[in-house]
């Protein structure tokens, strides 16, 4: 009889299912997994210690970077810490744009995990759907900010401006015929509120359609249904956070159970998963759009109805209006002392987290009462998750394996810092 | 609030040697690093606290802050704590004895996701884990020298990477690149702002 061994093999970082640079080293017994050891650091920028030779403005931009497919809740977590710290209040308004833009990006991560979820197990059509629809949502973070990705949007004290009032429209070129222009252009008529409304109402048919795709699709079913089980004590223990752990069954969301900006003045639901497996946490999420789309809506309706500052007015933290600033000699000072040195943050420390699309997202700033952090720890929900993969693939076959990977929701932006 | 009030006497009725701070509605409880097994064991068993729920683990390196703390330990190894149960937050800051060579006991003990965390703040500060199973480094290169986060550990870093045409292979040398400092790290004295 023929002597059978495990043996070791590589997996990534270059591989397409590997989401981003994993190296997995995997311990197989012919194609059962007995053991994975994920390598990871080979996108480690040591944004931390960047963060502490620059002043707080500064490090806006890197907190975008971070998860690069969940923008603005990133930087959401850093300006809640120093709000935090300063006891800044922010404008009603700019709350709302944030819990808007929130939610937007959400989505944006939802679609870009769905998409990728199902082209890893097999399913190539709805990533060319979901990117469809992330197109729409680029444009909307392009409008407000100028970036169709890292938007450096929101600041301590409220956000960058307001919500500008024309939807950037398509223009005709040598290429393209007027009439598809034409076309291209006609939800774009109004300002961006009625482009977001627009694409509100639009989307529940959309996520209908991923969901024709997938959620009674036999092979789908056959590859998520009972794979990496995670009962919702051991979900607990391994520092599970979002949909990991609601997928498991356990109601825990940080919008409702410690709100920030103005979520509890809105309407959702938080949806729970029961058996705890990869096709619960499928659910859950699809669930997820579908509140993120009813709390759009009413973020919408509220800042159609309102209008206000988006700024904090406190001028030694948020900088002055540009008009204020050719006339008034202190705003002038005010600007110049906010972008040069920067302001200072009270000796203490703090930890700020949020619902991020993944998990928990939390920032940790310890400050000495200089201009700059002395030190800051990004918690990454995608950290801890995939410190599980050992647990979760064992004793799964290697195609498994890709739709745990899927179902964690793996970017290395976050995970390495 | 009242309920980290409550939670705040709980702790120092239960940690009489713990020193108990409230900052920015948050609560912190500062130990000795000899203390932490035992102070994670309490907390998360302890029908009052049931702080199941282990978020993060983070190493600070206090040999630059301005303020003396806890005998002057350089290392404080950080545990964020999470109970569902009563919907708190708690914050475990134990300071590592011995300034040359940090040593504290490993919470895997406790919380089983404590393992990659600490091996994180092992790879960046350099802080030894006493009984973890696999204290490997997790983000730095492979044989990587140093410890990164360390405030003495320059922000360009020591060595730098690039391919060698005559060696045929990729080889480290000493940095070219020069620190830039454009924003001075300024710390205001006391009640400077206040005028």
């Amino acid at each position: 009889m023929a002597e059978i061994k495990n043996y070791t093999m590589n997996f990534g970082p270059q591989h397409p299912a590997a989401h981003g640079v994993l190296r997995l080293v995997l311990e197989l017994d012919g194609e059962v997994i007995q053991r994975a050891d994920p390598h990871i650091g080979l996108l480690h920028r040591a944004t931390e210690k960047l963060a502490e030779n620059r002043t707080y403005i500064q490090s806006v931009p890197y907190m975008d970077r971070l998860d690069y497919v969940s923008m603005m809740m990133n930087e959401h977590a850093f300006v809640m810490a120093i709000e935090k710290m300063l006891n800044l209040k922010v404008p009603v308004r700019a709350q709302y744009i944030r819990v808007l833009f929130d939610e937007i990006t959400r989505l944006l991560n939802h679609l870009l995990w769905l998409g990728c979820h199902a082209l890893d197990v097999g399913a190539m059509s709805v990533f060319l759907y979901t990117f469809r629809e992330r197109e729409d949502l680029f444009d909307c973070y392009e409008a407000v900010s100028g970036a169709r990705m890292h938007a450096a949007y929101y600041r301590p004290g409220g956000v960058y401006r307001d919500l500008p009032d024309h939807m950037p429209q398509y223009q005709n070129t040598r290429f393209s015929r007027p009439s598809e222009t034409h076309k291209l252009n006609e939800n774009r008529q109004g300002s961006l509120l009625d482009f977001i409304e627009d694409f509100a109402t639009r989307f529940p048919g959309y996520i209908d359609e991923y969901e024709t795709l997938l959620t009674d699709n036999r092979i789908w079913k056959q590859r998520t249904v009972g794979i990496g089980v995670v009962s919702p004590e051991r979900a607990i223990e391994l520092g599970f956070t979002g949909p990991m752990l609601r997928g498991s069954g356990i109601e825990w969301d940080l919008r409702k159970k410690q709100p920030y900006e103005v979520y509890d003045k809105l309407d959702f639901d938080i949806p729970v998963g029961v058996e705890g497996d990869c096709y619960d946490r499928y659910l859950v999420r699809i669930e997820e759009m579908r509140q993120s789309v009813h709390l759009i809506k009413q973020c919408t309706k509220w800042l159609r109805e309102n209008s206000g500052p988006v700024i904090s007015d406190n001028q030694k933290f948020a900088p002055p209006k540009r008009t204020d600033m050719k006339e008034d000699m202190e705003s002038m000072i005010h600007h110049f002392k906010l972008f040069t040195e920067g302001f200072h943050l009270p000796k203490g420390e703090a930890y700020a987290a949020v619902e991020h699309p993944k998990g928990e997202f939390g920032i940790y700033m310890v400050s000495d009462g200089a201009n700059k952090p002395y030190r800051l720890k990004i918690r990454a929900p995608g950290f801890a998750h995939l410190a599980s993969l050992d647990e979760m693939t064992k004793g799964h076959m290697i195609s498994d394996l890709v739709a745990i990977i899927g179902t964690q929701d793996i970017v290395f932006g976050e995970i390495d810092r | 609030m009242s309920d980290l009030n409550k939670l705040i006497s709980n702790l120092k009725s239960t940690f009489p040697q713990a020193v108990v701070n409230k900052q920015f509605d948050e609560a912190t409880l500062s130990i000795y690093g000899n203390e932490i097994i035992k102070t994670l064991k309490k907390l998360k068993t302890g029908s009052q606290f049931k702080f199941l729920q282990l978020i993060d683990i983070a190493a600070v390196d206090y040999s630059q802050y301005p303020q003396k703390l806890f005998d002057n330990n350089r290392y404080a190894v950080v545990y964020h704590l999470l109970s569902i149960k009563n919907n708190q937050r708690l914050r475990v800051r134990a300071f590592v004895e011995d300034n040359n060579f940090p040593v504290i006991e490993t919470a895997t003990t406790v919380y089983a996701n404590a393992d990659w965390y600490e091996r994180e703040a092992f790879d960046l500060f350099g802080v030894m884990f006493l009984n973890h199973p696999d204290l490997r480094r997790i983000l730095t290169d492979y044989g990587f020298i140093g410890h990164p986060f360390r405030k003495d550990f320059p922000m360009i870093g020591n060595v730098e990477m690039r391919y060698d045409p005559e060696q045929k292979r990729v080889i480290y040398q000493p940095v070219t690149i020069e620190s830039r400092n454009n924003v001075p790290r300024v710390i205001d004295e006391e009640g400077f702002r206040n005028g």
